[in-house]
């Protein structure tokens, strides 16, 4: 088989670890979703002050940007950290398998589940909480490169960090950073709730980006406003998502290892 | 042919010579033994040839390729049976011996290796609920499954109770006869016995003995103890003529000797004697490998 065949038939190997491995499909899979129909719950129709936003409504954006980030940075960091340690990573480069097909494997995993995780975070939306989904090519057109940027970005840096982290101590170093990031993201409540300076800390990172870009698809226009820059600042946006797109790709090059520290 | 040629390889961590001047040649379609006590320098050296580190000095080639550039198509030729394998639990046999199939351009079936390693009735069952010896039967089948020409086994009996290691050396036995050059590495000294065409005892990085197992050191040669029971005490005579005096002793006895045994230095006695300058007692009390150059011509 060539580089890409087997890249699909690690693919399927993937998903069939990814499906039967319970905390991957709990945490990073629904966990958005189950947050989503949670914060419906609690906060029932009272979101969002003048504009009158359902809590489904609201949290919608956020939930699909933490989403995004769950299926691509922290299954590629947890899942290569584990198989760095656990001597999956040497046992593959001890076949003929050329190691881009390992990778395509990855994307694979991660672009199936995060599409999934999306179709079926925005139906549950639409059909149990009543939240109405954009109905401009121009808003799924944003929604498509915002996701697409923000995926890979999520996977390149992802497989960056996971050369942080062992076995033992990844559940510390990936979930820890990504729930404080999470928060001072506005994912989980208001980014206007936020003080100024940590809404700059923030701003470097790429998840409030990709969660001002969703805003900006679900949400109404004049909520713009609302924005750290007064406006959905879509060039920027895609800037800051690039370039950590590009610079986790060279890092991923630069620090990716196939034995674990110590052993070659 | 030579399947490896080993010259003059050197590989140190730090201030340690971990493979200190090693040369060897492994012809093809032999199955050679690595024996050695732990730090002696197998596993460095066996990794320098399987291509995962790079030496220092010397000069390497496995299948005609020096194994630290060797692209693909090398490592199609290849096996290798890794000391342990985890992070399979949530897979079966078969899906993962199917998967590692695909990697090779001429593979074995994938049927064909479930009945080789006996594993036809845990086949489809998730390899978290394989017992030890049935994964490390499963190792084995993902180191054969590309139909290697040369095939690397590192401790692959380790943790076997004493039927599955006779059903193994029954495994490794056939795929030697089917041309497989077979390198291993192991604690067990019977295993060596059983399997290896030769053997090389390694300590300190450098290669002490080399020979068949019945001749290493010297043991074809040593002189033989016979030891029989006479007016209730044991008696014993070391001698270069066993068969004559057990022949004496039975005119002596006129018939049965009795609680008669003749006995020659085990493989195990020889290579302890062979790496008895290379261990220390450390602090813990546990035997480790010492640094010193010092090794016996």
């Amino acid at each position: 088989m060539n580089a890409v065949a087997l890249g699909f038939d690690r693919t399927l190997l993937e998903l069939k670890m990814y499906s039967r491995e319970k905390e991957a499909v709990f945490f990073s899979f629904l966990f958005p979703i189950m947050m989503l129909a949670l914060f419906s719950v609690i906060f029932g129709d009272s979101m969002g002050g003048d504009s009158q936003m359902s809590a489904a409504e609201y949290f919608l954006p956020g939930m699909i940007s933490a989403g995004i980030l769950l299926t691509s940075f922290q299954t590629m960091a947890m899942s290569v950290a584990a198989e760095r340690d656990d001597g999956t990573l040497k046992r593959l480069r001890s076949t003929p398998m050329p190691p881009v097909s390992y990778f395509l494997g990855k994307v694979g995993l991660v672009v199936t589940t995060a599409l999934a995780q999306q179709v079926l975070l925005l139906a549950v939306a639409k059909f149990a909480f009543g939240v109405d989904l954009p109905d401009t090519a121009a808003r799924w057109l944003t929604f498509a490169w915002v996701f697409g940027l923000g995926a890979f970005a999520g996977t390149v840096l992802g497989t960056a960090y996971s050369s942080l982290a062992s076995a033992r101590t990844v559940g510390a170093v990936v979930v820890a950073p990504m729930l404080i990031l999470q928060f001072i993201s506005g994912v989980y409540f208001s980014f206007t709730d936020i003080p100024e300076w940590l809404k700059q800390v923030a701003s470097v990172f790429p998840l409030k980006w990709i969660a001002q870009g969703m805003r900006s698809v679900f949400f109404p226009d004049d909520l713009a406003s609302m924005e750290m820059a007064g406006a959905w600042e879509h060039g920027r946006t895609a800037m800051v998502l690039g370039v950590w797109a590009v610079l986790g790709l060279v890092l991923c090059v630069l620090t990716f290892r196939w034995f674990k520290r110590g052993t070659t | 042919m030579t399947a490896i040629s080993i010259r003059g390889l050197v590989k140190a961590y730090g201030a340690k010579r971990a493979v200190d001047g090693l040369d060897l040649d492994i012809e093809t379609g032999e199955v050679f033994a690595l024996l050695g006590p732990n730090g002696a320098g197998k596993t460095t050296t066996v990794e320098i040839l399987e291509g995962f580190r790079t030496a220092d000095a010397g000069e390497v080639s496995v299948l005609g390729s020096d194994p630290h550039t060797a692209n693909r198509l090398w490592r199609n030729r290849i096996g290798i049976v890794l000391q342990t394998s985890s992070g399979l639990d949530l897979l079966t046999p078969r899906e993962i011996l199917a998967s590692t199939a695909h990697t090779y351009a001429n593979p074995r079936s994938v049927e064909e290796v479930i009945a080789a390693v006996g594993l036809q009735e845990k086949a489809d069952v998730r390899i978290a609920g394989l017992s030890g010896g049935q994964r490390r039967r499963l190792d084995v089948g993902l180191g054969i499954v590309g139909r290697p020409e040369l095939l690397f086994l590192d401790e692959p009996t380790t943790g076997f109770d004493p039927q599955a290691r006779r059903d193994f050396w029954g495994l490794i036995r056939t795929l030697a006869s089917e041309g497989t050059t077979i390198l291993l590495t192991t604690h067990y000294l019977d295993e060596a016995e059983h399997l290896a065409d030769r053997v090389g005892v390694i300590a300190g990085g450098r290669l002490l003995a080399l020979d068949t197992p019945a001749n290493l050191g010297g043991r074809a040669s040593e002189e033989a103890t016979v030891a029989w029971l006479e007016d209730g005490e044991r008696r014993t005579l070391r001698t270069a003529t066993p068969t004559l005096e057990v022949s004496r002793l039975a005119d002596r006895f006129g018939g049965e000797v009795p609680e008669l045994v003749v006995s020659r230095p085990s493989l195990e006695d020889t290579y302890l004697t062979l790496i008895a300058p290379h261990v220390t007692q450390d602090d813990e009390g546990a035997p480790a490998a010492t640094t010193t150059r010092k090794v016996p011509a």
